[in-house]
């Protein structure tokens, strides 16, 4: 038996094991904390009535001084509470009406109000070793896990530089899925998102039902009328069977953890009272989930782009590009936010851009900035400049890579801790097919979605037509902002790939994509006749995009998805790629016309 | 007209896609070896789990038939090529009007005791990278490798993934000085000795190999005695024409399948392309049999034209190749010989603590370069070509080599220590006038092609 794997050393396994006892740790804690229910940790209402309804049905139900051992039983408890509050606000409002001018929803208990207090109150009531020690949980979960990931990565730095990909397709963490259990996944996935999202819209099916909609003629559109039926794909990601088992294990973990943290949180308090000494001492404020998100984004990005360095110690462009989405995450994402608001101004990404920000011309957003003085006028004009002038130049001269694998946040996370995944896209041309369809349309969707947004602000006007401004901007936030972007997004790496929100879904990516494709000097050129279509180039492309099919004919790449990272020249074993930003009106070089080798005399005759 | 392609690799398949891109003519490509075209050297990157089988089809499997190119997976036993037919291994036949013989190489086996036993294998075919796949799984603890071809190297570099200690059995003194020059062959042999785990034997050469009493694999003995045990022997000095099959017949063979100029045959709608064809008469400086991808893949293209009426003798051009030995890239253009010739000048500069080196060669006389050899750095390909194409002056090409730097960003660029130690050789006072970079080599490209050079 042969060893199907790289060779580590003593140290690198404890390092394994430390990492491993990390996020055990980091997932157990969730249970490790007990809730008491004190009168002081009571949601308080938006007016005295309130707070005297839920305070006196908290005491008839006694449920204030209960001690519970998890948030589902508080959850329970809390809704029993809360629905006798309602009952009782409402009788008192049936009877006599609202008192003090209140209009009927001051007065009464409106449903979204459980939700709202569901977080707050089960933070606030959190007792056990967590709440007691903070600093040490820190250390055992993000402190142990740092360590470990150090130790398993700092010995790679004495192997000899060179491309580092064996054992990639042997080992159960990276090899991917066969298509059918792929497809299995993303099915339950997408079925499971919908689903939750007819309760997320209170019972407003129309939304999920139009979305499947459109799922199911992107489908027919490429099945049928595109003939792809006849066209299965055999590069797709798909060793034999479900292998690829640990990678389902970790994608099933990832999926799970944006599932709590976009729509559970209430689930997730002992990660943020975990992080919250960090976030106050960072920004003056308190913890989120977001600021859990953050720290743990953040660190992955760090240490995983040591990983990066140690794999691509042969390829100067990949060392300085690491290193530049490792401080952008750092700095602009992490810490200058978290200044600002220390700085008491509006909390703001100053690399993100609208449409991949899909915010930004939300009315709240607006008026946060608009009220915040010269300083948020500033910011106002730096997010339109970034939009109108910032993508088109620099995407001009360089490519969309200046973004999306230099600066982006969603590309960090991508380029590090998902590099381990980039070979498991897919390469064939049905895939492209999805591609092109899916992410052009969420940006229609991104700027119908903020054109409806942008009318209700300046008009006042919500309703358009038969929608409705709010519902529209809620169901993309749930939809792409959530559900693509970080549940598909990120909880897919180990089974479609790293860049699969970057790929089929990001707005802002498609906008760059246009400007890349038809108006920029980038372009991945090929040296001469030297490919051996080999594949490797096709294997690692994060993007899915086929480079050999190119790089075979001896044609210039010029892509609209092509993110820039750099890894198909990175990996080629002749030398045959290389980014460039050139004169754009050699057209003729993309051409598939471009003749193979033989002498300008023979191919004359064509 | 029903044109049948015997052999799916490079040669084969750019036949084929070049006759369907010029014609609506039937055309049936077979192979015995795999259902579907992948690329040959690439199988190592299957066996160290770089990559999926799949992913060494260079394309999709819908392919072949949304372009009408027929596959069939058949070895074909006899040609009867009076009668046009061809005799698959089952007993059936099938009629060609034109045929393309693009069967390949084999491993050539110099008659050793004991080559016939299980686990002594090349590694060209698919099914040679299965055995190597099965031995591995099955009992390899060691391997013996002889040979210092290309194909050697690559046997190594995939046992050394499986930490499978590699005995490395080469017969001249210095890896592959038949073709590197001394620097360079260095390089490379110190390059192999620093990998752990690669035993590497030179002035070593195989005498026997001795089975297990099961018709498998136990020792590879040199000669002058010295035995290494091993389960495994990988034989990797050089390939051959695979032609032995067509012996017997009215076609014409050397060392492999003669062809003219036009790669026909001594028979009449037949042509031979890839490794398998020998040219009657080659172009002046290269070899009869080019058993290169490159050489494969033009030969395909010039086929097709020649089928379809449209008479274009093979020219490959100037010559290139590339390999890569571990982590070490080699890129070659023009004219490189390991020995320099009367007539010809030389330059090498070596990095003083990386692998990383270039050669240039010039004429004494015209001063017009001819060859660039690369180790470690990457160089571009249209740029080179152009130089030896137009007989360019050797300090020009100096002046702005530069321009056929092709490694990535932010690698540092040697040029300019190139250039003064050339100075420094040559009693020149030559200052780099050009850099890396596409739109350098974009305005010197359409300079050329203004002034309509007459290529070779």
């Amino acid at each position: 038996m042969s060893n199907k794997s790289v060779h580590k050393t003593g140290l690198q396994w404890l390092g394994l094991g430390l990492f491993c006892l990390a996020l055990l740790l980091f997932t157990a804690m969730l249970g490790l904390e007990s809730y008491t229910i004190t009168s002081d940790v009571l949601p308080e209402g938006s007016n005295k009535y309130q707070k005297a309804a839920i305070a006196k049905a908290a005491k008839d139900l006694d449920f204030t001084g209960q001690t519970f051992g998890s948030p589902f039983e508080v959850k329970s408890a809390y809704h029993e509470v809360f629905t006798k509050a309602q009952g009782a606000l409402e009788a008192t409002f049936e009877k006599s009406g609202a008192p003090d001018d209140l209009g009927e929803w001051d007065f009464k208990l409106g449903d979204g109000y459980f939700k709202d207090q569901l977080f707050p109150l089960i933070r606030s009531s959190s007792t056990g070793p967590i709440t007691a020690n903070p600093w040490l949980w820190f250390g055992l979960t993000f402190g142990l896990g740092i360590l470990g990931g150090l130790l398993y990565i700092l010995p790679k730095f004495s192997a000899d530089p060179g491309i580092k990909n064996d054992h990639i397709y042997h080992s159960p963490l990276t090899r991917g899925l066969t298509l059918t259990w792929r497809s299995v996944f993303l099915g339950f996935t997408i079925i499971g998102v919908l689903a939750y999202g007819v309760t997320y819209m209170s019972g407003q099916w129309v939304w999920p039902a139009v979305t499947a909609g459109v799922a199911i003629l992107i489908s027919v559109l490429i099945f049928i009328v595109q003939n792809s039926a006849k066209h299965t794909p055999q590069r797709s990601a798909s060793p034999d069977m479900a292998s690829g088992t640990l990678g389902i294990l970790g994608g099933t973990y990832l999926i799970v953890f944006y599932l709590l943290l976009y729509w559970s949180p209430y689930l997730i308090t002992p990660w943020v009272i975990m992080v919250n000494p960090l976030t106050e001492f960072l920004s003056g404020g308190s913890a989120s989930q977001w600021s859990v998100y953050g720290t743990l984004y953040t660190v992955i990005v760090l240490v995983m782009g040591v990983r990066m360095w140690s794999k691509y110690q042969h390829n100067k462009y990949q060392l300085v590009r690491t290193g530049s989405v490792m401080f952008f995450q750092t700095g602009f994402a992490f810490l200058i936010p978290d200044l600002m608001s220390r700085l008491g101004g509006p909390s703001v990404d100053l690399k993100l851009i609208w449409p991949l920000d899909y915010s930004f011309f939300f009315d709240w957003n607006l008026n946060s900035l608009l009220d915040s003085g010269t300083f948020g006028i500033f910011l106002l004009g730096w997010g339109v400049a970034l939009i109108v002038i910032g993508v088109p130049v620099l995407t001009y001269f360089y490519g969309k890579r200046w973004y999306c694998s230099w600066v982006c946040g969603c590309g960090g996370l991508a380029e590090t801790m998902g590099d381990p995944y980039r070979q498991l896209s897919d390469k064939s041309m049905r895939a492209w097919k999805y591609e092109r369809f899916i992410i052009h349309g969420v940006l229609v969707a991104a700027i119908v979605m903020t054109a409806a947004v942008l009318y209700h602000f300046f008009t006042g006007n919500a309703q358009i037509w038969i929608f409705n401004a709010y519902d529209i901007r809620k169901w993309y936030g749930f939809l792409i902002g959530a559900g693509f972007a970080g549940v598909v997004g990120t909880g897919f790496y180990p089974l479609m790939g790293n860049r699969t929100w970057c790929r089929f879904g990001c707005p802002l990516a498609a906008y760059l994509g246009l400007v890349q494709r038809y108006k920029s000097k980038f372009r991945i050129t090929t040296n001469g006749s030297q490919c051996i279509s080999c594949g490797n180039c096709s294997t690692y492309c994060e993007m899915g995009i086929d480079v050999r099919y190119y790089a075979q004919r001896g044609q210039d790449i010029v892509r609209s998805s092509c993110v820039g990272c750099g890894v198909c020249s990175a990996v080629c074993p002749r030398g045959v790629l290389r980014l460039e930003n050139g004169d754009d009106t050699d057209q003729f070089r993309a051409d598939e016309t471009r003749a193979i080798h033989i002498t300008a005399d023979s191919v004359g005759i064509l | 007209m029903h044109i049948v392609i015997i052999g799916n690799g490079i040669a084969g398949v750019t036949a084929a896609r070049h006759l369907r891109k010029q014609s609506q003519h039937e055309i049936t490509m077979i192979s015995g070896e795999s259902e579907f075209h992948y690329s040959r050297p690439a199988l190592m990157y299957s066996y160290m789990g770089h990559m999926r089988s799949e992913d060494l089809k260079p394309y999709e499997d819908w392919f072949w038939e949304k372009n009408r190119i027929n596959l069939k997976r058949a070895w074909v036993e006899t040609i009867r090529f009076n009668e046009k037919q061809l005799v698959f291994a089952d007993g059936s036949t099938m009629n060609y009007d034109k045929l393309v013989l693009a069967v390949g190489s084999t491993t050539s086996y110099y008659d050793w005791p004991g080559q016939d036993l299980d686990g002594v294998h090349g590694m060209v075919t698919l099914q040679d990278i299965e055995a190597m796949e099965r031995h591995s799984e099955e009992r390899l603890k060691r391997a013996v490798i002889v040979g210092g071809g290309l194909i050697g190297i690559e046997m190594a570099e995939c046992f050394h993934t499986r930490q499978i200690p590699v005995s490395f059995l080469v017969r001249e003194e210095s890896y592959w000085n038949r073709v590197l020059p001394p620097d360079e062959s260095t390089m490379v042999t110190k390059h192999i000795q620093r990998k752990h785990g690669i035993d590497l034997r030179l002035e070593t050469e195989l005498s026997e190999i001795w089975g297990d009493g099961d018709g498998k694999v136990k020792m590879a003995v040199a000669k002058g005695g010295e035995k290494f045990p091993c389960e495994f022997v990988g034989i990797s000095a050089g390939v051959k024409p695979n032609i032995e099959w067509l012996s017997f017949s009215e076609l014409e063979l050397g060392r492999g399948i003669k062809v003219n100029d036009h790669l026909e045959t001594n028979l009449k709608d037949v042509y031979a392309i890839g490794d398998c064809a020998e040219l009657i008469e080659p172009q002046p400086g290269r070899r009869p049999i080019e058993a290169i991808w490159y050489t494969g893949r033009m030969m395909g293209e010039t086929v097709a034209y020649n089928i379809l009426g449209k008479p274009t003798p093979y020219r490959p051009g100037i010559f290139f190749n590339s390999a890569k030995f571990f982590d070490l890239e080699y890129q070659v253009y023009g004219s490189t010989p390991n020995e320099l010739p009367e007539n010809q000048s030389w330059f090498y500069w070596q990095h003083p603590t990386e692998d990383k080196a270039i050669r240039l060669y010039w004429s004494k006389a015209s001063k017009a370069v001819l060859g660039f050899h690369l180790m470690g750095i990457r160089y571009r390909h249209e740029v080179c070509e152009a130089w030896i194409a137009n007989e360019t002056n050797i300090n020009e090409v100096v002046e702005h080599l530069g321009l056929a730097n092709f490694d990535p960003e932010f690698y540092e660029e040697h040029e300019e220590a190139i250039v003064s130690a050339f100075n420094a050789q040559e009693g020149t006072s030559i200052k780099l006038k050009s850099k890396r970079g596409l739109s350098g080599v974009q305005r010197f490209l359409k300079k050329l092609t203004s002034k309509s050079t007459a290529r070779v």
